[in-house]
């Protein structure tokens, strides 16, 4: 018997009722993230990554919500709490970082006031030890002279800086999962991989789990020990971070990595998917990904694809490798 | 080209404009929204009934010939005393039908107040774009001044324009200029806030990276002001003069109730309820009661629209 | 023989970011200037593409605005085809302007969501008078096939196509008054790798096509490494290096050329051992002294903090770096 995981999603599928019926945004998306593990969540605008983020924590926009499918932390459901208890567990058992520092920081008051507001609502402690607490945490996240700039507001900060101030903010009740969605998006290409480093470092040292929502395959790479791929509200592929980016087997996959220009490659045209993700209005039938697939079948065009094992670690949702199996059960 | 885009949007031939309009986004907050329907159907009602006034009302109150004093104060649905005639909503004290007086009535308010936004509309799209656009001293000039008029209540600022124009009108034009006038008084008086609305979509706009590509190619700035700029500031616009509608026609009516509006000559619903004020102590209520039934209703379901308007066009409420 | 399509000397734009006047006498502060542009010069060769990449405040935006005429200068000179542009009109400039043309970031704002495509697309065609009736349909319907998209796209309007689509509806309107030179700013930033590779393929395949000259501007260092011949880095509104593409990734000379390619993520996972990369950059309005990258620089000396460095020959380029001029360790 496997050891319960910390963070489960089971079969999730996320709504929106709209004019034109019910858009299914998320569709039947099923991941693990173990203790520790950082796993990268990458996929386009309109992918619905950001999205499973918000319906993990309970943050689903409506008229967005759940409809199928369990969420799991260490194996009580939360998918189904009520708002105040969702509200506990947010901040103290789930971090989170946004895109933008700016929103997640409140600008009336000082970041001390923040931190240690975060610290004694979900730690028991005094004012003092909390405040020293905070001032570690800063100090940890890279901001110079902490003790002396805690009690200044957001925006005396840079944007990098307040993006780590954001990271202290999401550590402070020392959670057990935290939840970045495009944490450096925002950010200037030299402030970046400091602030990726910093998140990693931090979250390794407290043996949080983190669940890195981004597009870019970049930071996943440097980043996180497995990826999950979404395409149009489904997992294409899942498995760790090397398998994937240096033999990606979903042939979305491999569109995708073929089209990043790479620092090292040079005048080789680059791999180009046809056309575009489709609407959550236009879903095609079967596999989602049929009409821009080189390696289209037709039973892809009829049978949505199921995630086929590859190996211990890895699944992908494609027919092409329900042939292989096949042929290795009649051999 | 090595390769194509099928465009995923092209789903069989494109629909008719008017099936198009049916599934606009627009249509659809519309048809979901029992206030608009109630309200868009009384504002059609009051409308159609209004120009269509010389087929329907039962009697020409204006023409002298017609008109029986002798079947003046006839309560609602009650025959006449001396006459027999029975009048729907009665009649005032010179016998005019006042089911047909609030047709007539309801025709020179509306049309007062379609008028006179145009005017404010134009006025103060004219002035917002200008100031919006150019910016500088300019801006600072146009918008000082409104702020400067904002200052007086439109109300007084329409009888101050009134009374100085009747002063340059010689006495013997006056009632027959008087709806004009009324009209460039509440016009004048009601510009700014078309020209505050179109002054910040107009600085948003200009901003915009399709205003600066018509910039790159040297497209006259007239022409990105008015080609470029003007329909994608007209959203906001719509929805102020729809609500400026309900509020110009309650300006026509003040004012004709303070005797500054038009003649009773050529009642409007303002002029109506004035009249019916006088009567409703001595019993004949029903002279003040139905003009005023009428503008409340007309004026309610516009101003309805209006805040429907408002919140269908705006994509973050919905 | 080289062929120079635009030359720009000692480039310079300040902006006035003062508080207003009134706020001024009250709190005693003086006008604040903000240099956004400090003296920049390069050329753009006939059919190459220069890359002019940097970070935020670097001033790489402006540099685009200055030279299809959106901003005017503070000082210095643009020459396009050894004719300098003054935006002021005239009939010399109406020619000037047909022969370049610009590409937006944002292909949610750079089209006009009141106008159908076809009318987007004609608007270079007949501002110039380049062709009239049926033609300009014609026309449309040629450049809208050119792009990749097709003749009967041009009925409809933008807000019916996927943000690729209209970068390429874009390009189309960009090639319409059939330009030489085209300024690319940040193309395809706002776009999806999968699209963005559609995008990057498609201008390569317009330039050799029609022997375009581009100058890019992008904060992506991939980007810019698959697209560009030359490269000029910049920092705070000041070129540090210039240098042929392959040259400036396999030996970058200037401290910040190297930090920037330091913190691109490895996907390749090569393992390769990164130099952390510290500090940020500095608020434009108040930079430091000397050379204005000193403070984050690992090498830096004394000399560093007086006089900006002047440009230095390299291999392929230009670098403007103490280190290049100075004995190591002085």
């Amino acid at each position: 018997m496997a050891e319960i995981p910390l963070l489960s999603v089971r079969n999730l599928v996320v709504e929106f009722p709209s004019r034109r019926g019910t858009l299914r945004a998320i569709d039947d998306v099923s991941f693990d993230i173990a203790e520790g593990e950082v796993l990268g969540m990458v996929g386009e605008s309109g992918a619905g990554k950001s999205l499973t983020g918000a319906a993990i924590i309970g943050l689903l926009e409506p008229p967005g919500r759940i409809a199928g499918g369990e969420i799991l932390l260490r194996g009580e459901r939360i998918d189904n709490l009520a708002a105040e208890p969702m509200r506990r567990i947010r901040g103290k058992r789930i971090g989170m970082v946004f895109q933008d520092p700016l929103t997640s920081l409140n600008p009336l008051y000082t970041v001390a006031e923040q931190l240690i507001e975060t610290i004694r609502t979900h730690i028991s402690c005094t004012e003092r030890v909390a405040r020293e607490r905070a001032i570690a945490l800063l100090d940890r996240v890279g901001i110079p002279a902490a003790r002396r700039r805690i009690d200044d507001y957001p925006h005396h900060f840079s944007g990098g800086m307040r993006q780590r101030v954001v990271i202290a903010l999401a550590l402070a009740a020392e959670p057990d999962l935290v939840i970045a969605d495009e944490p450096t998006t925002a950010l200037d290409v030299s402030v970046q991989a400091q602030i990726i480093d910093v998140l990693k470092e931090i979250c390794a040292e407290r043996g949080a789990s983190v669940m890195l929502i981004t597009h870019d395959m970049g930071v996943i790479a440097e980043t996180a020990d497995r990826v999950a791929v979404l395409y149009a509200g489904r997992l294409a592929e899942i498995g760790p971070v090397r398998d994937v980016i240096q033999a990606a087997e979903h042939p979305y996959t491999q569109g995708l990595m073929g089209s990043i220009p790479t620092l090292t490659q040079t005048d080789t045209r680059l791999v180009q998917i046809p056309g575009s993700m489709p609407r959550l209005d236009a879903i095609p039938k079967g596999c989602p990904f049929n009409p821009r697939c080189p390696h289209v079948m037709d039973r892809c065009r009829h049978d949505r694809p199921v995630l086929i094992a590859r190996g211990s670690k890895r699944e992908v949702a494609c027919w092409l490798y329900e042939a292989v199996r096949e042929e290795v059960h009649h051999g | 080209m090595s390769q194509t885009e099928q465009s995923q949007t092209e789903r069989g031939k494109t629909p008719g404009r008017l099936a198009r309009a049916w599934d606009s986004d627009i249509a659809w907050s519309f048809r979901h929204s029992p206030v608009a329907i109630v309200a868009g159907a009384v504002s059609v009602l009051i409308i159609l009934a209004a120009i269509f006034a010389p087929l329907i009302a039962p009697h020409d109150p204006f023409n002298p010939a017609t008109l029986n004093l002798m079947d003046g104060f006839t309560p609602p649905m009650e025959p006449n005393a001396f006459t027999g005639n029975v009048y729907w909503l009665g009649t005032d004290n010179q016998g005019r039908d006042v089911f047909s007086t609030i047709l007539y009535g309801a025709r020179i308010s509306l049309f007062v107040g379609f008028a006179a936004v145009i005017l404010a509309m134009v006025l103060g799209i004219a002035a917002g774009l200008v100031a919006g656009y150019r910016g500088g001293w300019v801006d600072g000039l146009l918008m000082r001044f409104a702020d400067v008029q904002l200052t007086f209540p439109s109300i007084l600022l329409a009888l101050l324009i009134f009374g100085i124009a009747r002063g340059f009108i010689p006495p013997a034009y006056r009632e027959e200029m008087a709806i004009w006038v009324l009209i460039v008084a509440i016009g004048l008086s009601d510009w700014v806030q078309y020209a505050r609305v179109v002054r910040g979509a107009t600085m948003v706009e200009k901003n915009k990276e399709y205003v600066q590509a018509a910039k790159v190619i040297g497209a006259h700035p007239a022409k990105i002001v008015l080609r470029h700029i003007l329909p994608n500031v007209l959203g906001p616009v719509l929805v102020i003069a729809t609500i400026g509608l309900a509020l110009a026609i309650i300006a026509e009516a003040t004012l004709s109730f303070l005797g500054v509006g038009v003649p009773p000559t050529q009642p409007s619903l303002g002029t109506l309820i004035r009249i019916g004020q006088g009567f409703l102590f001595s019993g004949e209520w029903w002279i003040l009661l139905f003009p005023s039934i009428t503008l409340l209703a007309l004026a309610l379901s516009v101003n309805l629209l209006g805040d429907w308007l408002r919140d269908a066009l705006n994509p973050r409420l919905r | 023989m080289v062929d120079t399509v635009l030359q720009v000397e000692g480039l310079t734009r300040t902006f006035d970011v003062s508080k207003p006047w009134l706020n001024r006498v009250l709190e005693r502060d003086h006008k604040q200037f903000l240099t956004a542009v400090d003296n920049v010069t390069f050329g753009i060769e006939r059919g190459e593409t220069f890359a002019l990449v940097g970070e935020s405040g670097s001033g790489k935006s402006t540099i685009a605005k200055l030279i299809v005429g959106l901003l005017k200068p503070s000082r210095g000179t643009i020459a396009f085809d050894g004719q300098p542009m003054s935006f002021e009109s005239g009939t010399a400039m109406r020619n000037l302007r047909r022969r370049f043309q610009m590409i937006f970031q944002d292909p949610f704002a750079s089209l006009n969501p009141r106008w159908r495509v076809g009318e987007i697309i004609a608007e270079p065609i007949r501002t110039f008078g380049l062709a009239s009736g049926a033609d300009v349909h014609r026309e449309v319907a040629r450049l809208l096939e050119v792009v990749g998209l097709s003749a009967t796209d041009a009925g409809k309007f933008p807000h019916e196509f996927s943000g690729g689509q209209r970068q390429r509806i874009a390009i189309a309107r960009a090639l319409s008054s059939k330009p030489e030179f085209i300024v690319c700013d940040e193309p395809t930033s706002a776009l999806d790798v999968s699209v963005q590779a559609q995008i990057l393929n498609l201008m390569r395949d317009l330039q050799d096509e029609f022997g375009l000259t581009y100058l890019l501007i992008s904060h992506d260092l991939s980007v810019v490494r698959h697209m560009a011949n030359r490269i000029g880095v910049l920092y705070l509104g000041r070129i540090v290096e210039v240098a042929d593409s392959k040259r400036l990734f396999t030996d970058p000379q200037h401290p910040y050329t190297r930090m920037l390619l330091d913190a691109v993520p490895d996907l390749a996972l090569s393992g390769r051992r990164r130099t952390p990369v510290t500090g940020e950059i500095p608020n434009p309005i108040n930079p430091p002294s000397g050379c204005t990258f000193h403070p984050r620089c690992p090498h830096v000396m004394d000399i560093c903090r007086g006089d900006p460095p002047a440009q230095t020959p390299t291999a392929t380029g230009a670098a403007a770096c103490y280190l290049l001029t100075e004995p190591v360790g002085s």
